[in-house]
């Protein structure tokens, strides 16, 4: 008998990553029919294709805002006086915690740790967007443009 | 006087097409090597230029490329690491998002060099832009005929594509990266057998961070000879230092291995930010020992960071300053482990989780009395008692911040405040 680990192409299960990616952007994160969707198209027990959902910090399997403000709290980020000031003052305006989202679903704030920005720091990515050289003029600019597109 | 290699193109309009890399001599190494040499003579070559990997551990190139069993009738793959998480570290997102072709032509000459007719980048799933390089550098190589069948009429093929990461700081060790690229949780895996003997999908594979692989274009273009005299002896050729922290210019500087700290700190990156005092310098990224204002002198090449005590690493530079607190930067460092932590062996699953809450206590003014020696006790047990090198990666900051500055971790704990910043 095959177990979850060891059955299937192995040349498909590398596309596990890659199909895990387009099942969240389908479905908004990785909800229990994506994450069904996944293990059987690629012939994978869904538990398995889970624990790959919950090892990768880009998967999400609970409900995000719109946009994702991930502050990254690393050293040269804080060294900078970047990630507490930033994840404070967005806190504040937003009125929520990290890990949380706001009423409206617009956006979720979160910390991260080194996004490679050390030299332009500090730093944040918005969904897919890195923004660097932060100050909180620039991200209340930011949070105004993204506000902006779902007025 | 030194000439920039690896960053030459970056002030150029458009640096990373296709159409200004050519128009600057690009693929002409390639040419060279597909034409000129055979596979055996270009791992001399890269032998003799004394080439050593850029992604931290420093291991000679081209021995790892003559690792690679010669019999044809073996599929090999070869992995390009994009890997790039540790903190203070930005140098291969530069060279990805600014010159990709370098390191294309790089990887066709290693894969040629090896045996190897298929290749994958691996690059960390938050660098978006670097992705969207990659796939246009790639696209646009195929198609002026530098990838796929026969290239340059040379009789060899090879298939280059990208695999995006998904999060997670591990995929950096070449066995976790592999498994990652197979598609399951990125876990080291047990080496022996190293990659060379049995990598992806149980192939020969070599991995090499990107660095590593856009000298080659140029040891191939220029000569071993040439690149063996940029450098120290036993740290040849160029470097790019990232430089980050407390100092007036940060950023990627090209310099060669060797170079002291001190020129890096005070004339590339402009000296200290209002001309506070230096305190200490994290000399190749988070998981490499500090270094302290005494010994500036140090000259940045493996061996020469070896005898103080520390590593090249990955040649990111942090500069902190006098009114930095330590315990509060091993705290911030130690997140970033905990986080970071693959799960796999417990000194790191667990040990990094104990050593935070100490951390975390001593930083929020609820120090206990024993806190500072327990910390000490549990770095030093789960030193050299992990899986993988990240177990000794994480503590490496905590060992030699207590070394240096034990007496601001006492004063945590006793007076359950800062020394430096008086909070």
């Amino acid at each position: 008998m095959q177990t979850g680990m060891t059955r299937g192409d192995p040349a498909k299960r590398s596309m596990l990553l890659t199909a895990l990616y387009i099942a969240q952007e389908q479905y908004g994160y990785l909800t229990q029919e994506a994450v069904e969707r996944v293990a059987s198209r690629l012939g994978l027990a869904v538990a398995d294709v889970y624990s790959m959902a919950s090892f990768y910090s880009l998967y999400r399997t609970e409900a995000m805002g719109r946009y994702v403000l991930q502050v990254c709290e690393g050293l040269s980020c804080h060294l900078v006086g970047g990630a507490d000031r930033l994840v404070d003052y967005l806190g504040k305006k937003l009125g929520i915690k990290p890990g949380e989202t706001t009423k409206d679903g617009l956006f979720t704030l979160e910390m991260v740790q080194c996004l490679a920005s050390c030299g332009t720091s500090p730093a944040m990515r918005v969904n897919d967007a890195l923004y660097e050289n932060l100050t909180v003029e620039k991200v209340d600019e930011i949070l105004e443009t993204l506000r902006g597109y779902h007025v | 006087m030194f000439e920039r290699v690896l960053t030459r193109n970056f002030g150029l309009p458009r640096s990373e097409s296709i159409d200004t890399y050519v128009a600057n001599g690009g693929y002409q190494a390639l040419r060279k090597a597909l034409h000129e040499y055979k596979p055996q003579q270009l791992i001399e070559v890269v032998t003799a230029s004394g080439l050593r990997g850029r992604g931290g551990a420093g291991f000679p190139a081209g021995r790892k490329w003559d690792f690679m069993p010669k019999d044809p009738a073996i599929t090999k793959y070869v992995c390009v690491n994009t890997d790039e998480g540790e903190p203070g570290t930005f140098k291969d997102r530069e060279l990805v998002e600014k010159d990709p072709h370098q390191i294309i032509e790089g990887v066709i000459i290693a894969s040629y060099a090896v045996g190897a007719q298929r290749a994958f980048v691996y690059i960390r799933g938050e660098f978006f832009l670097g992705v969207k390089r990659w796939i246009k550098a790639i696209d646009d190589a195929y198609a002026k005929g530098f990838l796929g069948k026969n290239i340059l009429g040379s009789g060899f093929s090879m298939d280059l594509s990208v695999h995006r990461g998904a999060g997670a700081y591990i995929c950096g060790e070449e066995t976790a990266l592999i498994e990652s690229l197979e598609g399951k949780r990125g876990q080291p895996r047990t080496k022996p057998p190293y990659p060379a003997s049995v990598g992806l999908w149980g192939k020969p594979t070599l991995v090499h961070n990107v660095e590593t692989l856009a000298n080659v274009p140029h040891i191939v273009n220029c000569g071993a000879q040439w690149y063996a005299g940029i450098g120290t002896p036993k740290s040849t050729g160029p470097k790019i230092f990232c430089i980050s922290g407390h100092v007036r210019n940060r950023g990627v500087f090209e310099l060669p291995l060797g170079v002291p700290l001190r020129e890096i700190i005070e004339e590339h990156a402009g000296g200290m930010t209002f001309d506070k005092k230096l305190k200490a310098v994290i000399p190749g990224g988070a998981s490499t020992p500090m270094l302290t204002p005494q010994q500036l002198d140090t000259h940045m090449a493996f061996e020469t960071l070896e005898a103080a005590g520390t590593m090249l690493g990955t040649g990111a530079i942090v500069v902190m300053n006098e009114d930095t607190c330590m315990v509060d930067v091993a705290r911030r460092l130690m997140r970033f482990f905990a986080h970071e932590s693959c799960g796999h062996c417990t000194p790191c699953r667990i040990g990094t989780q104990h050593m935070l809450s100490i951390l975390e206590r001593l930083e929020g003014g609820k120090g206990r009395p024993g806190d500072v020696h327990l910390l000490e006790e549990l770095a030093l047990s789960i030193r050299g008692n992990t899986f993988c090198p990240m177990g000794d990666g994480a503590v490496n900051p905590i060992l030699s911040g207590l070394k240096l500055f034990r007496d601001e971790y006492d004063y945590h704990a006793k007076h359950k405040r800062c020394a430096v910043s008086g909070l």
